[in-house]
């Protein structure tokens, strides 16, 4: 038989929800919260999520396990007087500098203060420093808009096992910090972004650099072209109203053209040129006895997080450079115009803007082949900046030669799409035959952790896909302690890959618990792939142009010049 | 080269897990006087915390301390049954007698460090104070400058 509970006189079913606001998000009662997140450990910090029962007993809903047989009401005169005042206490402790503010419109203490009608606050204001840590090419921290939900700190700690911050000092002098209160770039931090991804205001922020690509766009002695990286085209979307997870590649191709950049090239082809050369390293490294399992180099803030905590493990990555940095070799090595060339690179990814900056993605003169990285949301607001209305756009095609690409390559985007585009070209190559069904469905999927096993003509392929730093370290401690038989183990930073990127559309914790918008960004891209006729990178013809006109051999000298790196130990 | 030896032999006697950060940090104050930073990387490694955390967990509690403190360290009670018989008389004498503030609590000669306390649970020897974890019942401003400068006179032979 099932068990009810009552909320606000609607009768809820209990199927194991772990607590009465997930409960009550179920049938449609949206409890307000500052400090809850569907993917994160319970805090009970914010107090706004408090109910009534028939006693007039106050509790939590994030920290209430439902029973059955409860009576609450989550929205009574006493419960309406109480999240006011929270309000207008955090609001007391708040520099309020709304229109000004990167969160606008996104913030949900801008949000609560609006829907609980705040219209005068009773305490003096005492937090206006505007002062932020700017110390990072990924996140800008502003402490003063900081409202101590400490989503930040679970999500660096729990998810990510990064540990850059936590939280420091005491009572009301308590404050989010890194140790000894230093600048966030010189911290373990990886530059995820995911603490942005959380954030409920503006006090950790993706850092915006859409002044300094629209300064390029508008000098007529510039040509400024640009590439967009997979999971970029199924996230754009829901800011202008599409469903999530829509490929919106046409129209975003069209608004680039009518902001101003020269050339629009699709990042796509840097994927399926980084498959070439990756399958190609990992069957090396079978064949020829390399250094196993071969982790995939692919997120940066992996490659950040690996050359800081393990760095005996440096020759197991992959040398392959990633697919946008891949791609601006590429550009800016065939590039034959008289202007000057400024590239810039739109990625779901705040550690992208860190990448770009490496000294060894730089030219001979030290200026980075990557000149700018805008994230998603820096894009959408150059967008609206504008004035493009982006539903009524007509869909255009990319920049000859950089357009062409596989399906194997949009797959990038999620979590596994790297493993299942190398697997088809990897498998293909060793048997020397056609796949017939080109899909690895086993290496698909949210879950954070993933494995699979392969026949590959009497030769065992083990793989796993992973993503969230913490599972990350989970393996990597295998790998190190010799426990592990995988040969290729692709790793993402970020939970469920790129589509779930630091820089990709801000998705609000109540989204978060009731729609899965990571599978459904997924989604968009497998099914990008499932519609195209050539689904594995070695059949680009332009990649294999690319070889026979520029690189010469898979795997060659030039190839190693231009698309490979290596990596070292983080200094301390 | 700094030396690691106090720590490793906490935790040694704790256990090189998270849960023994507060004990081992303990032995640290005891033995450095304060938390050094060079602690701070050591102990996030041997134990598996950031140093965030241990940041953290070190500006929390007011017994550590990240500045190294006085060699006597005299604390004086401002909890309430010593605030109403007269304690803070008692601070602000020491105070002035060693030239030191509630944001100087610490001689520049690391001789003296003073500092108040929320109660010694001493409550029936009020005012009281502590010199280096031992009590001193019933003090008045008078007898406390006193034992101040019977100290510095031992020092000073």
């Amino acid at each position: 038989m099932s068990e009810y509970m009552i909320i606000d006189g609607i009768k809820a079913e209990i199927n194991g929800e772990k607590n009465v606001l997930e409960l009550a998000r179920k049938v449609g009662i949206e409890i307000p919260a500052f400090c809850y997140d569907p993917d994160l450990s319970i805090y009970g910090a914010c107090r706004m999520c408090m109910f009534e029962d028939e006693r007039g007993r106050l509790d939590a809903a994030c920290s209430t396990i439902p029973k059955a047989g409860m009576v609450i009401k989550t929205n009574t005169a006493k419960l309406r007087k109480y999240r006011k005042m929270i309000l207008e206490l955090l609001l007391a402790n708040h520099c309020r500098d709304c229109t000004t503010c990167h969160m606008s419109g996104k913030c949900k203490l801008q949000e609560f203060a609006y829907k609980f009608n705040i219209e005068n606050v009773r305490f003096p204001n005492n937090s206006c420093s505007l002062s932020s840590d700017q110390s990072s090419y990924s996140i800008v921290r502003t402490p003063s808009k900081c409202i101590l939900c400490g989503k930040c700190v679970r999500m660096c700690n729990e998810i990510q096992s990064v540990g850059a911050i936590d939280y420091a000092f005491r009572g009301s002098k308590m404050k989010i910090s890194t140790a000894f209160d230093g600048d966030i770039a010189n911290s373990p931090c990886v530059g995820c972004g995911q603490c942005a991804a959380v954030c409920p205001t503006g006090a950790i922020t993706i850092r915006d650099d859409a002044d300094l690509v629209w300064k390029a766009i508008g000098n007529p002695e510039i040509e400024v072209s640009v590439q967009v990286a997979p999971a970029v085209r199924v996230g754009l979307g829901e800011e202008f109203g599409f469903k999530e997870g829509e490929n919106v590649m046409g129209k975003l191709i069209t608004a680039l053209r009518e902001m101003g950049f020269d050339k629009v090239y699709d990042t796509n082809i840097g994927a399926d040129l980084t498959i070439v050369e990756e399958s190609n390293e990992l069957i090396h490294r079978i064949t020829k006895g390399g250094k196993l399992p071969m982790f995939t180099s692919c997120c940066p803030a992996w490659i950040r997080f690996a050359e800081d905590k393990y760095p005996e493990l440096l020759d197991n990555i992959s040398t392959c450079r990633s697919p946008m940095q891949m791609l601006a070799s590429t550009i800016k090595a065939t590039y034959t115009g008289e202007k000057k060339h400024i590239h810039v690179a739109i990625m779901p990814c705040s550690a992208k803007k860190d990448e770009a900056r490496r000294d060894k993605f730089k030219d001979k003169d030290g200026n980075p082949l990557v000149d700018y990285v805008l994230s998603t949301q820096d894009v959408v607001r150059m967008i609206r900046e504008h004035g493009i209305h982006f539903a009524q756009l007509e869909e255009s095609l990319p920049d000859v030669p950089f357009k062409e690409y596989t399906g194997a390559s949009v797959i990038f985007g999620a979590s596994g799409g790297v493993m299942e585009a190398a697997l088809r070209t990897a498998v293909e190559t060793i048997t020397g035959e056609k796949l017939g069904d080109v899909e690895f469905k086993e290496v698909r999927g949210m879950e954070g952790v993933k494995e699979a096993e392969y026949d590959v003509k009497g030769l065992k392929v083990k793989v796993a896909v992973v993503s969230g730093l913490k599972n990350a370290s989970i393996i990597c401690d295998k790998v190190k302690a010799g426990e592990a038989d995988y040969q290729f183990i692709e790793i993402m930073s970020c939970p469920g890959g790129c589509v779930n990127g630091g820089g990709q559309p801000f998705v609000d914790a109540f989204t978060r618990s009731a729609v899965d918008y990571k599978g459904l960004r997924a989604s968009g891209l497998y099914n990008t792939d499932a519609d195209m006729s050539s689904r594995k990178s070695h059949e680009n013809s332009a990649v294999m142009e690319l070889y026979n006109n520029f690189f010469g051999e898979i795997g060659g000298h030039k190839a190693h010049e231009l698309l490979h790196t290596h990596y070292e130990p983080k200094k301390k | 080269m700094f030396d690691y030896s106090v720590l490793d032999r906490a935790i040694e006697k704790f256990g090189n897990e998270e849960k023994s950060l507060i004990a081992v940090l303990q032995e640290a104050q005891e033995n450095y006087r304060y938390l050094p930073k060079e602690i701070f990387p050591y102990l996030a490694e041997k134990l598996n915390v950031s140093e965030a955390k241990i940041f953290g967990v070190a500006t929390f509690y007011e017994n550590f301390s990240l500045e190294q403190k006085g060699k006597y360290v005299i604390k004086v009670c401002d909890g309430t049954a010593c605030h109403v018989r007269h304690s803070v008389p008692i601070l602000e004498a020491l105070r002035k007698e060693l030239g030191l503030s509630e944001e100087k609590k610490t001689t520049d000669d690391l001789m003296f460090t003073v500092e108040t306390v929320a109660c010694l649970g001493a409550c029936s020897s009020a005012p009281a104070i502590t010199l280096n974890n031992e009590i001193y019942p019933t003090m008045t401003p008078e007898s406390a400058v006193a034992l101040v400068k019977s100290i510095i006179e031992k020092e000073g032979k």
